[in-house]
């Protein structure tokens, strides 16, 4: 069964209301626009968004969170988009900040079927409260649990017939991990080639991980977004 | 004199003197602000650049060259240099948690007299986000953090006890500021420089954390 699909629909019918979706991205960097743009469309509700920023004001994910369907942000870095910091003092979206290494490390261990680790990170702040501390051979840890979803839409640059995946630069970041950490794994990508013609050995995400596969219809260039 | 500096020449006069300190071969990760500047001041060719959207050996770019998926972590554009390596999010953190990283130069609201920086949240403001910071200091080798000395209505950031929410239990190693620099030797400041135009008198009375001279 081919994993290319031929539509936005097809692409995004796993999301559905309430479910836990991880997405791409560093800012706009390796976002997967095409899949966000097609999220705004579709009627979900209560989604609890996986992402290290929720898009900027009326962008990306930022549209997503001003159509309210949005219940709660896992992410490290908010700041980017002001419009979250005015709906959580409205009490309209619950948010966990985590310490940006460990958002990547919890997914990186949700993927690879663990229940958690302990982390150096964020021992004795506000953001270690009502965490399990432990000490290993004299120094203190506290406990972050793993983060597994329904879905992950992330972006990659080439995918092959068989969802191989290869990436781009800093547009990386956070899709390999979110590939692993989802039931259902959709990927936008620029190009689509036949299997054989990616190098084995520079395949960053093996084809085990990925669902669906969708062609790139917004990409972002040197003028901003645009449509191709 | 350094009352009527404006803030640019503060940045670069800040930035300028922590490139000083950083000696090849190492691999350093710095912060937005101030920390970004250091690399237009160092002398060493065989410093590497971290940063932690996942590229090892960032350079700077031309604007004709600027690619929209290259940027830094404070989404700059910036460039690739020879040997340069990328990887995914978890992977760079795994240096920086890990120690592989040498040094990470930090900005930092508040700094407490024992080296306990503030870089995360104020209180009373809705707290949104945290980045790279806590890890960085957990797992950076050694920590600078560069900073005006005092805020802008005048008060000292080197403070006894910080009143916002410390972003680790580790203390950094060296402070930068445009009057003076620190060492943290101890659990206590000692002051090791005067920047240009800074005066002993001056920065007794812009501190309220104890230093050592």
């Amino acid at each position: 069964m081919s994993k290319i699909l031929n539509n936005l629909n097809e692409a995004l019918s796993a999301v559905k209301t309430g479910d836990t979706v991880l997405v791409g991205g560093f800012g706009l960097v390796g976002a997967p626009l095409t899949l966000i743009d097609g999220l705004t469309e579709k009627d979900v509700k209560d989604l609890t968004i996986v992402s290290n920023n929720l898009g900027e004001s009326g962008k990306g994910l930022g549209i997503l969170l001003n159509q309210n369907k949005i219940k709660k942000g896992i992410g490290s870095y908010f700041t980017s988009n002001r419009d979250v910091g005015d709906k959580y003092q409205k009490g309209e979206i619950e948010l966990e900040l985590l310490p940006q290494g460990t958002l990547a490390e919890s997914m990186r261990a949700g993927g690879a079927g663990l229940g958690g680790y302990y982390t150096t990170t964020g021992v004795g702040t506000d953001l270690a409260k009502g965490k399990e501390e432990r000490e290993i051979d004299g120094v203190k840890y506290i406990f972050e649990k793993a983060i597994r979803a329904d879905v992950a839409l992330i972006r990659a640059y080439k995918a092959d017939t068989l969802g191989n995946l290869v990436y781009y630069k800093t547009a990386r970041n956070f899709n390999p991990l979110m590939a692993m950490a989802a039931k259902t794994v959709i990927v936008e990508v620029d190009e689509i080639v036949e299997a054989g013609e990616l190098d084995p050995e520079a395949i960053v995400t093996p084809f085990i991980y990925v669902d669906g596969i969708i062609k790139a219809q917004q990409v972002l260039t040197k003028k901003g977004v645009v449509n191709v | 004199m350094t009352g009527t500096m404006n803030k640019t020449d503060m940045q670069h006069l800040i930035a300028e003197r922590v490139a000083q300190e950083l000696k090849g071969p190492c691999a350093v990760n710095l912060g937005i602000g101030i920390p970004t500047l250091v690399a237009e001041y160092m002398k060493e060719d065989n410093i590497y650049l971290h940063t932690e959207n996942g590229l090892l050996g960032v350079t700077d770019v031309e604007e004709e060259d600027i690619d929209p998926n290259l940027v830094n972590a404070g989404k700059l554009p910036v460039g690739e240099a020879v040997g340069a390596s990328f990887f995914n999010s978890s992977d760079s953190f795994a240096m920086i948690r890990g120690g592989h990283v040498d040094v990470a130069i930090l900005g930092a609201l508040q700094v407490d007299e024992t080296g306990l920086i503030a870089n995360w949240a104020v209180p009373g403001k809705n707290i949104m986000g945290v980045g790279g910071a806590m890890d960085l200091l957990v797992g950076a080798k050694k920590v600078f953090v560069t900073m005006s000395h005092t805020s802008k209505d005048g008060s000292p950031k080197l403070l006894k006890e910080c009143t916002y929410p410390i972003t680790s239990t580790r203390q950094v190693d060296m402070i930068f500021t445009e009057l003076a620099v620190f060492e943290v030797v101890d659990s206590q400041l000692k002051l090791v420089d005067l920047m240009p135009g800074a005066t002993i008198e001056e920065v007794r009375e812009k501190t309220e954390a104890a230093f050592t001279e």
